[in-house]
């Protein structure tokens, strides 16, 4: 039957009582198809009441307050959200969550949360990302259910891969009878969060304003139980903007308990600790192990107990690279046992891929004895998610211990301790004068090598890195994003001691995280008094930078430093290896590197691209002697509220 | 037959302090080194950084690097003659003993602890 525009009942419209006026056509749609194509077209046998007449006529003083009658559901929404605590929500406005964006900037008067602008779903997840590496505590981004959260997805993946938990609510208007026809219709779908059930700890699609509310503390609960992980709440539009009615006598709002990490059993810890403290050199490898800044401290107190070197692989700041124990990646080859604490990739921290071997495959080879012990601690084992890979391959250990690491290390070290004869300790006393020497020896390497290239144009990353330490040195700072492709520079020559000194990377590598993660945690740090440097890279600003212009709207200070070496880096050299192994000169078309790899010709000119979105900038910057200057003047923008970025021409890596 | 290659590429790799002065052109050597994109891992001046090592004013002597970049089985892939002759080879081998010594960290105060 085609339904002549306007005349049925309209649930956005009409009160539960005024619709029964509508039952006519309900029931003509349940005539045989032939009966449906001839059926005359049915009208209300009488007009709808309007809201005065309502009011007038039952009483109900909600009636008269607004269009639908009472309370709209999306208010007792906000109301849930904002016993959640919930700071802020980064996103990109869309129409099917358009009655809780309403609800929150005016029923909620856009605090807890706060609504901020994001110009892409990415760029809202990206940014929660950041924050939580910050703050400890988990932001929500309201996307469109189906286009939104398609942009956002990439995102979402990165968290998953980083733990960071993020709490995604997809706007999805359900009833196919009701929603409007034509786009809205396009931007909807039975099941939204199938689009990311793969890489989401846990998704729920609530029906009633009580499942929604059951769902919102479950889902922000599920989150923040290590290991952590985003969340996917799809809420229907009907559900947002229907009023509450008489449902709402009986709505309550759960209680959020903040669970408790889960912790290795005792006599798995206990095995750890006598195989620790019998070793004759311990090595122990974090990746994602400190949490917080208490992480840290643990880290530390295990770590000169044993005398064990440590290497922090860095996707969080787990150990002061300042410590005389603190090692690079090679210090696994002479290691009798190895503590691995949240390892993202225990294969890949004891085993050597060489991408050379013969037909194009590469070559494995183990990088440690082949009698070392391993010791894995990792929440990450309690996820069962199988398709995407990020669980990496699968590598066998001595002692393998599914929970959280940090969670786990107060048990661990108190084994550690009552196994600790005076004659292990004596010798560990000794240990450690040999590690104060070899951390010395590292520092020296690490300065010398600093130093070629020095004053070579473009801007050696080395030199680019160093001018930026030595102008931030001195201020509570933060580097929120960007380190691996400066030749990890600043976790080898800054001093990081303090859990926020560095945030770690992305997670999935999906390119695009660095520019909104940046601005998510510089706008934890501001609220923190803290000074937020991002080393930023060309390629990802480029996928949304649209995040600067939300970094200038909401007044989030942030010294950006571009790490311009107009490439795709990775991709030039995984290209130019593939043709070299085919034994062919490489397509270059112009450009210093093979076709389409290349961020050149024109050159993009990214101080103007920030200016023009509200940013002060400057650019670009060949000349080493220049940078040093050109950076304090940023810091004194940044430091006055608002993001600064330089455009420096650097060397590759 | 490639194992041996390769053990003696091995060797001369090795061979630390055993530089000479190469018969290549350093001029021509800078234009070989970014048309070939070795600039791509090692950096334009050769410095390295964590895609490739340090190149420049290297202690390789030039056989051994001609060598290694011939027949290289570890994490650089091979380039044959076809791709880069010896003679381009010897060129980049000049381009990168030509490049600036570093200065002593202890005299660059950014470098001081």
């Amino acid at each position: 039957m085609t339904e002549p525009k306007g005349s049925g009942p309209d649930r956005r419209r009409f009160l539960k009582g005024a619709a029964i006026a509508g039952a006519a056509p309900v029931i003509a749609a349940a005539a045989p198809a032939q009966a449906q194509v001839a059926a005359p077209r049915h009208m209300p046998s009488a007009l709808p009441p309007n809201m005065k007449t309502i009011a007038a006529e039952t009483g109900d003083v909600h009636a008269g307050e607004n269009r639908i009658g009472g309370k709209p559901g999306s208010d007792f929404m906000v109301d849930v959200l904002k016993t959640l605590d919930i700071k802020y929500a980064p996103s990109n406005c869309a129409s099917s969550f358009r009655a809780l964006h309403e609800s929150m900037i005016n029923y909620g008067e856009n605090k807890a949360p706060e609504y901020l602008n994001c110009m892409h779903e990415e760029s809202g997840v990206g940014m929660a990302h950041g924050y939580f590496k910050i703050t400890g505590k988990p932001l929500m981004t309201m996307v469109h259910g189906t286009v939104g959260l398609q942009h956002a997805s990439m995102g979402i993946y990165n968290a998953f891969c980083d733990r960071v938990p993020v709490i995604v609510i997809g706007g999805n208007d359900m009833d196919a009878a009701a929603r409007p026809p034509g786009v809205p219709t396009f931007h909807s779908a039975q099941d939204i969060n199938l689009i990311v059930r793969d890489y989401t700890k846990w998704d729920d699609t609530p029906t009633s304003l009580q499942a929604f509310a059951q769902s919102m503390v479950r889902g922000y609960k599920i989150a923040m139980t290590p290991p952590y992980g985003p969340v996917a709440i799809s809420l229907d539009a009907g559900l947002q903007q229907e009023p509450i009615g008489a449902r709402g006598a009986g709505l309550y709002i759960p209680k959020f308990n903040m669970p408790s990490p889960p912790a290795g059993e005792m006599g798995a810890v206990k095995e750890a600790a006598r195989l620790l403290v019998n070793a004759e050199n311990p090595v122990i490898v974090a990746d994602r192990a400190a949490r917080t800044a208490e992480g840290v401290g643990l880290l530390v107190q295990l770590a000169e107990l044993l005398q064990a070197s440590v290497v922090d692989q860095g996707n969080r700041m787990n150990f002061p690279n300042t410590h005389y124990l603190s090692r690079p990646a090679g210090a696994v080859a002479t290691a009798d046992v190895i503590l691995g604490l949240e390892l993202s990739d225990f294969w890949g921290t004891v085993n050597a891929y060489t991408d050379n071997g013969e037909h194009g495959i590469g070559v494995n080879s183990t990088k440690i004895k082949a009698t070392t012990k391993l010791i894995s601690i990792s929440a990450v084992e309690l996820i069962t998610k199988s398709n995407y890979q990020d669980f990496q391959r699968f590598q066998t250990v001595d002692v393998s211990m599914p929970a959280d690491a940090q969670a786990t290390l107060p048990a661990l070290i108190e084994a550690v301790k009552s196994a600790l004869t005076s004659e292990r300790r004596a010798q560990n006393d000794q240990r450690a004068e040999r590690a104060k020497k070899a951390y010395a020896d590292i520092r020296a390497r690490e300065t010398a090598a600093a130093a070629v290239a020095w004053d070579a144009s473009p801007i050696s990353t080395a030199r680019m890195c160093m001018e930026l330490y030595a102008q931030i040195k001195n201020e509570d700072w933060s580097l929120v994003a960007s380190e691996g492709n400066v030749s990890s520079w600043p976790t080898r020559l800054w001093k990081m001691e303090k859990h926020h000194h560095w945030l770690g990377r992305s997670g999935g590598y999906g390119v695009g995280y660095g520019a909104p993660a940046s601005v998510g945690a510089a706008l934890a740090n501001r609220d923190l008094g803290r000074f937020s440097v991002s080393i930023q890279s060309d390629g990802d600003l480029m996928f949304a930078p649209g995040v600067l212009w939300t970094a200038a709207k909401h007044k989030i200070p942030l010294l950006s430093i571009m790490h311009n070496n107009r490439a795709y880096h990775q991709e030039v050299m995984h290209v130019q290896r593939i043709a070299s192994f085919r034994n062919r000169p490489s397509n270059y078309g112009g450009d210093d590197g093979p076709v389409g790899t290349m961020i050149q010709n024109p050159d993009i000119e990214y101080h103007k691209l920030a200016e023009s979105m509200g940013w002060w900038a400057k650019g670009p910057i060949k000349d080493p002697a220049l940078l040093g200057p050109a950076i304090k003047e940023a810091m004194a923008v940044v430091k006055s509220g608002q993001p600064a970025l330089l455009n420096v021409w650097t060397q590759p890596r | 037959m490639k194992k041996l290659v390769l053990i003696a590429a091995g060797a001369a790799v090795l061979m630390l302090g055993a530089t000479a002065a190469s018969a290549g052109d350093a001029k021509k050597g800078s234009v070989t080194y970014r048309e070939k994109g070795c600039w791509q891992c090692h950096g334009y001046e050769g410095q390295g950084g964590v895609a490739g090592p340090r190149l420049a004013n290297t202690q390789l002597p030039e056989d051994g690097l001609i060598a290694f970049v011939h027949n290289t089985a570890g994490a650089m892939p091979p380039y044959s003659e076809k791709l880069i002759s010896d003679a381009q080879l010897s060129d980049i081998y000049a381009y990168l003993q030509s490049r600036p010594k570093p200065a002593d960290p202890k005299t660059i105060p950014l470098l001081q602890p």
